[in-house]
């Protein structure tokens, strides 16, 4: 999970602050410490990492914590604000296309992900009703041109190439292109290269001379190391960039190469791709990220997945049906259908605010895609009279279900049972919300 | 090894200015120790092998008494080469009788059709036959990017339709391999994240289907690593690793200004061994790794 072990250390660092009435600069540094591993362990880039805990330091020692009544409170506010401003304040978007055809050159190391980029980034744009051109601009790697050819045709978006021609002439037919058919996004893929090769950065020197992009977006690897600074640091110095693309979010890497990417060429970071899929690839919003990364949780984006998929109609009938305390395992096995619609269960998991430590006390819960298969596997298996009135389940239906499903009759207990419980724990939400007896224990803003 | 050392070059022109401090003609101090760290960290060795590096260090250097950073040199050397060598002397392991085969894994975009299309070269070059498996086929034009590695080297080609099993163009490949005499089978797989387990199992039952069609095989199960990558590497490895056992590593794009460090924490911890390097991108821009050049190289 994304910035996972990095949100588990720095929770324990606060936990162990939050404890003090009183902080002494020893604590202070010790924390620090604890938050300069963390940070390196994300792969931050060090020298990053060392201008980042001064600069806390020096906060954290100011009067603002130590006159405060909950220093430790203080020094979490102070790492949390610190953290979005280093990796941009708000959300930054793509530069409009005031003059059409506008270029916006994809550059970066080999292996990065511009190809694929190319294309989701094209797709993001359609979808927003614009009218991109895709350019193959990469003549060196075997079937880099083919491969953006098919991704183009996946995603219903026009591919200008002109086989192993010289990159700067193909962008300038593509654009003529574009001026003639109307485009106004045109996307160059260029070639992979390394950062200290001088002619290969000559080459895209010469392409933005000749193309005069208004954007020029390096495409990084999430799990990039110490040495995306110098990469990036190049290609900035190089070319002026004005924006950064993330890929391969969508592992366990903990992305410290965003935060050393962004210090290095104060240049945002305006999206990231988070799948194999062409439509995997969303707007990046930092404060966000900075949350995720406390472990507080990002539930704007879960809101706004939800949205996408869940049937408003559906969810007042459902809400009804839960006050009312009517939920059967219909509603069950419809719930969990529309959850598989909003991505892998872990990742959503990732989004919610405290998870971090819940899923630590929950051991030996299997939250994988396998379990949740099976669970509907057993509902499916079960009538429709089955789902709507569990009781009269019985243990010859009960054999036939598990044989229907492949599972065993104790799998189809655990169900029944965990459905129980659910409706208990629901029944309680409802008298707690009634009667208001209890603050809602709410994991926000900091626990 | 000349390309090799060319490649580790710039990185050591970086390094010579940090390592001509550290390894001065100055006292031990605590400076020394926090140069170190720093520049270990720097190459993406990682925080956890970095310390226990360091603190060995502290600690044979105070056994040994040495009080001079120049002595220190050469004990950090021996360290760190003793870190990354493996037992087993020989680079990559034949078949008794052919056909060879080797298995490709890794994470998207670390060059595995690269280094596959090196591979090949290597051995083409020594007169030997060799036949490719087009096992990605799930990325765009991946099947066509091996096709020209495959005229580039000389190299047949085994492949099927885009969006096909990639279990059954390999066992086909195996077949292949057997029915025209080949003396190397070297089997191209999809990019896939560790972390995706439904692709973990896609690599479990390649791995089953090649055991079955050739009792031994496959007899090198490679994990292509990208330099650039830092701590995630250990996370790729482990994964991995959790999958089919791993015999090796292929560590890529060292020719850029990353230095890989991320293997000394992987050999620490995993014991999986470095095999192989990339150093460019021309089909003779492969390797073998040798620890005692790679950190000779390294602290230049």
């Amino acid at each position: 999970m994304l910035f996972g072990t990095l949100a588990d250390k720095l929770q324990e660092v606060f936990r162990k602050l939050k404890g003090k009435g009183k902080l002494s600069e020893k604590d202070i540094d010790l924390a620090l410490r604890e938050i300069r591993l963390a940070l390196l362990e994300a792969d931050v880039n060090y020298k990053v990492v060392r201008d980042f805990v001064n600069t806390i330091r020096e906060r954290a020692l100011g009067a603002e914590v130590l006159k405060s009544l909950t220093p430790g409170q203080q020094v979490v506010k102070i790492v949390h604000e610190d953290l979005i401003e280093l990796m941009g304040r708000k959300q930054s978007k793509l530069a409009p296309a005031d003059h059409p055809p506008q270029a916006v050159m994809l550059v970066g190391l080999q292996g990065s992900g511009k190809t694929t980029t190319a294309a989701k980034l094209a797709l993001f744009l359609k979808k927003g009703g614009h009218n991109p051109l895709l350019v193959a601009a990469d003549v060196y790697r075997p079937a880099a041109i083919e491969q953006l050819e098919v991704l183009g045709k996946e995603a219903g978006i026009a591919v200008f190439s002109r086989g192993k021609d010289d990159p700067v002439n193909i962008g300038r037919l593509a654009l003529k292109e574009a001026a003639r058919e109307g485009n106004d996004y045109v996307i160059l893929d260029t070639a992979g290269r390394l950062h200290i090769d001088a002619e290969l950065m000559a080459e895209l020197g010469n392409l933005k001379a000749r193309l005069d992009p208004r954007e020029i977006l390096l495409v990084v690897d999430a799990m990039t190391g110490q040495d995306a600074v110098n990469a990036a640091g190049t290609f900035h110095e190089k070319l002026g960039l004005t924006g950064v693309i993330l890929t391969k979010l969508d592992g366990d890497t903990r992305g410290g190469a965003a935060l050393s990417v962004k210090a290095v060429t104060d240049r945002p970071i305006k999206f990231v791709g988070v799948g194999e899929k062409i439509e995997a690839f969303e707007p990046f919003h930092p404060d966000r990220m900075a949350s995720r990364i406390l472990g507080m949780g990002d539930v704007l984006s879960l809101i706004e997945k939800a949205q996408q998929v869940v049937d408003v109609e559906k969810s007042r009938t459902l809400e009804k049906k839960i006050r009312e305390q009517a939920l059967t395992l219909e509603d069950f096995l419809e719930q969990l259908q529309q959850i598989k619609q909003m991505g892998p269960l872990e990742d959503l998991l990732g989004m919610v605010p405290g998870f971090h430590q819940v899923g630590k006390q929950l051991k030996g819960l299997d939250l994988g895609e396998k379990q949740i298969l099976k669970i509907e596997a057993v509902l499916s298996s079960m009538t429709l009279e089955e789902r709507q009135r569990p009781g009269i389940i019985n243990s010859s239906r009960k054999r036939r279900i598990s044989a229907g499903s492949g599972t065993t009759v104790q799998d189809v207990n655990r169900l029944l049972k965990q459905f129980d419980q659910m409706k208990k724990l629901l029944k309680q939400a409802n008298f707690m919300d009634k009667g208001r007896t209890r603050k809602p224990r709410g994991f926000f803003p900091f626990r | 090894m000349e390309r090799f050392k060319k490649g580790l070059g710039k990185t050591r022109l970086a390094l010579k200015s940090k390592f001509n401090i550290l390894f001065g003609s100055s006292e031990l101090d605590q400076d020394f120790f926090d140069e170190l760290e720093e520049i270990l960290l720097s190459a993406d060795v990682g925080v956890g092998a970095t310390m226990k590096i360091v603190d060995s260090l502290r600690e044979q250097l105070r056994l040994e008494k040495i009080k001079k950073r120049s002595a220190a040199r050469e004990l950090l050397k021996e360290l760190l080469t003793g870190m990354l060598e493996s037992d087993h002397q020989a680079v990559l392991s034949l078949a008794p009788s052919p056909p060879t085969v080797y298995l490709i894994l890794g994470v998207n975009g670390v060059g595995k059709t690269t280094t596959i299309g090196k591979i090949a070269y290597r051995f083409i070059r020594e007169g030997k036959k060799v036949l490719l498996a087009a096992g990605d086929t799930f990325r765009a034009a991946a099947i066509e990017q091996l096709e020209e590695w495959s005229r580039l080297t000389g190299a047949d080609l085994v492949k099927h339709q885009s969006g096909g099993d990639p279990s059954a163009v390999i066992f086909d490949a195996m077949n292949a391999a057997v029915a025209r005499e080949a003396d190397l089978l070297i089997c191209d797989t999809a990019g896939r994240l560790h972390t995706k387990a439904n692709l973990l199992e896609e690599v479990k039952k390649i791995y089953r289907v090649m055991q079955k069609a050739l009792p031994g095989a496959p007899h090198e199960v490679l994990l292509v690593l990208d330099a650039t990558t830092g701590q995630n590497g250990l996370s790729q490895v482990k994964y991995f690793q959790e999958t089919v056992p791993l015999t090796g590593l292929v560590l890529t794009k060292l020719d850029g200004t990353a230095r890989g460090g991320i293997v000394v924490a992987i050999k620490d911890l995993t014991g999986v061994p470095l095999k192989l390097v990339g150093v460019g991108e021309k089909k003779e821009d492969l390797e073998v790794f040798q620890a005692t050049e790679f950190v000779e190289a390294l602290l230049v």
